[in-house]
């Protein structure tokens, strides 16, 4: 028996816990014991191949009634009849359209005002002081809890919409980018006042531009809970968006179109995501290189 | 140029309880123009707090700190400085880095980046003007924070152990460059460092600290740097007994602070 089988053997006899427990040596040009190393891409893909595949084989073999989970082709049938026909009398690209204008509105205003304030927290104690109790109270409340509040303030049109997406992201936004400001290191900040700087060209040329990674992964975060709130701010007189789609699909029971519309939200929160992960690699090619 | 250190102290005041710790006591303490002031001394001697205080991050509690007779009151570019850990912007290339301080004065462009590529040539940079600074080697990291240092013409240059991050053999030759920086520039030179070879090779004055409270315990004037400038090879001026015999002494007089920790 030569050596190559006599260590496959020993490794056999070690069973899952023993590779679980102890790390393999590495081959040339890796790092030994870095966690979480290797590639993922096959099992990943292998992973939503085999939850497919076993979506599919549960419905075909009729383990689960279809009203609660239709089979996948039931849900592309679905995505192919409303992408022709429409849902309730608007067509599928404009739900699509009305649900992501909403997100981008709300998004951008809450950047618009989200990363200043976020600044001017990490910056200054009187913020702090002011706003953070207020970011931190109104934080934790489940957006549901206060839609109603904004339905009495603001009425049932866009406004209260707009705005309940923009304040699930608006905390996150503000948090992320009050912690940026740390990331100049102080020697950074001594370098540039020992060049002449003054406190605003610090501000403007060194704490931004540093914090320019953590408020891009705060408008990443932001981003991820807004989508999460827009089912909750189309829930009341809304006569269009994915959110509105969903939630009608399921008083009728149309479990099909409920799944497609879930999959259609996933599908342009990665779009988002991504774009703004785009935007990172272009705009902080340093980030973690430092 | 003529900094001068007048009778500073500097108290940092004390956590609940404990007395005050005074970190620097009546310092004295004259650079004149185009010298080579190097602070040494057992860890909480105060260098650190002493070069704050001449950069002007830091007040003193009392007494003066005077450039050319004017009061120092805060950092300037006048004073700059070099950091240990080299602290460059990485969002800027190496060129962008070095001219930072002139675009911070409001230099133009094209008038910025002229001055600066002098001290890119200068740190034998010319090559790698466009490149990511978090690409390069530590030595070449603090060749740029030099550079980025003089560009802002100072009339005194603050150098925080700037060499101390960088492997044995990178560091001789980064004194050996800096010494030619220094004669090319004649810039005056305030400079930390934990290592009594590079003390003692690099300054003409040299300044042995000591702790509890900080003070200045020993003054030396220091010829190597010049044997050096003119032509004896760093190894021949390290190796000479001269050098050897105030390396032990200063040693001698570390290793005493050190031992009452």
């Amino acid at each position: 028996m030569n050596d190559t089988a006599k260590t496959s053997n020993a490794s056999r006899r070690l069973g899952l816990l023993g590779r679980l427990s102890r790390s393999r040596p590495t081959q040339p040009g890796e790092t030994y014991g870095v966690p979480g190393s290797g590639e993922t891409r096959y099992l990943s893909a292998a992973t939503v191949i085999g939850m497919l595949f076993a979506w599919w084989l549960i419905t075909t073999l009729g383990w689960v009634a279809p009203l609660f989970l239709p089979s996948p082709q039931a849900v592309i049938h679905a995505f192919i009849t409303i992408s022709e026909n429409g849902f309730t009398n608007t067509p599928l690209w404009q739900h699509v359209l009305v649900s992501s204008a909403r997100m981008l509105v709300a998004f951008f205003f809450a950047c618009l005002f989200g990363i200043p304030l976020g600044l001017a927290i990490g910056m200054s104690s009187v913020a702090r002081g002011m706003f953070h109790p207020l970011i931190e109270l109104y934080r934790p409340i489940p957006p549901l809890a206060y839609l109603p509040l904004m339905i009495i303030w603001f009425g049932i049109g866009e406004t209260s919409k707009v705005l309940l997406i923009y304040l699930s992201c608006f905390a996150p936004i503000v948090l992320g980018c009050s912690a940026g400001v740390r990331s100049a290191s102080i020697e950074q900040i001594h370098a540039a006042y020992s060049f002449g700087a003054t406190r605003w060209q610090v501000l403007r040329h060194v704490i931004l531009q540093a914090a320019l990674p953590e408020i891009l992964t705060a408008m990443r975060i932001g981003i991820g809970f807004g989508w999460t709130t827009l089912v909750a701010a189309e829930l009341v007189a809304s006569r269009e968006g994915i959110g509105y789609m969903v939630l009608t699909a399921s008083k009728f029971l149309q479990t099909g179109v409920v799944i497609m519309g879930i999959i259609i939200i996933a599908a342009i929160a990665y779009l988002f995501d991504w774009a703004i992960r785009y935007l990172e690699h272009r705009l902080v090619p340093w980030k973690g290189k430092v | 140029m003529r900094l001068q250190i007048e009778d500073a102290s500097v108290v940092f005041p004390a956590p609940k309880g404990a007395a005050p710790t005074e970190a620097l006591q009546n310092i004295q303490l004259t650079i004149n123009d185009g010298e080579f002031v190097v602070a040494i001394g057992a860890s909480g001697c105060g260098k650190s707090t002493l070069l704050n205080l001449i950069a002007g991050f830091l007040a003193p509690t009392s007494g003066d700190i005077l450039l050319d007779s004017d009061l120092v009151q805060g950092p300037g570019a006048e004073r700059s400085v070099v950091f240990q850990n080299h602290a460059l912007l990485p969002w800027l290339n190496v060129q962008e880095n070095v001219a930072f301080g002139l675009m911070l004065q409001g230099v133009s462009k094209a008038k910025r980046y002229e001055i600066s590529d002098r001290f890119i040539d200068l740190l034998g940079l010319q090559n790698f003007k466009k490149a990511s600074t978090y690409n390069l080697s530590g030595g070449m990291q603090q060749r740029v924070g030099i550079a980025r240092a003089l560009a802002c013409d100072p009339k005194l240059l603050l150098m925080d152990e700037p060499l101390g991050a960088l492997d044995a053999l990178t560091r001789e030759r980064a004194q050996e460059l800096i010494l030619r920086v220094w004669e090319d520039t004649g810039k005056s030179v305030f400079f930390i460092t934990h290592s009594v070879e590079e003390a003692l090779f690099m300054g003409t004055q040299l300044i042995v600290m000591s702790p509890r409270p900080g003070r200045i315990a020993h003054r030396f004037d220091l010829p190597f740097s010049r044997q050096f400038l003119q032509g004896t090879p760093a190894r021949s001026v390290k190796a000479s007994q001269e050098f050897i015999a105030l390396r032990e002494k200063v040693l001698d007089i570390i290793f005493s602070d050190q031992e009452m920790l």
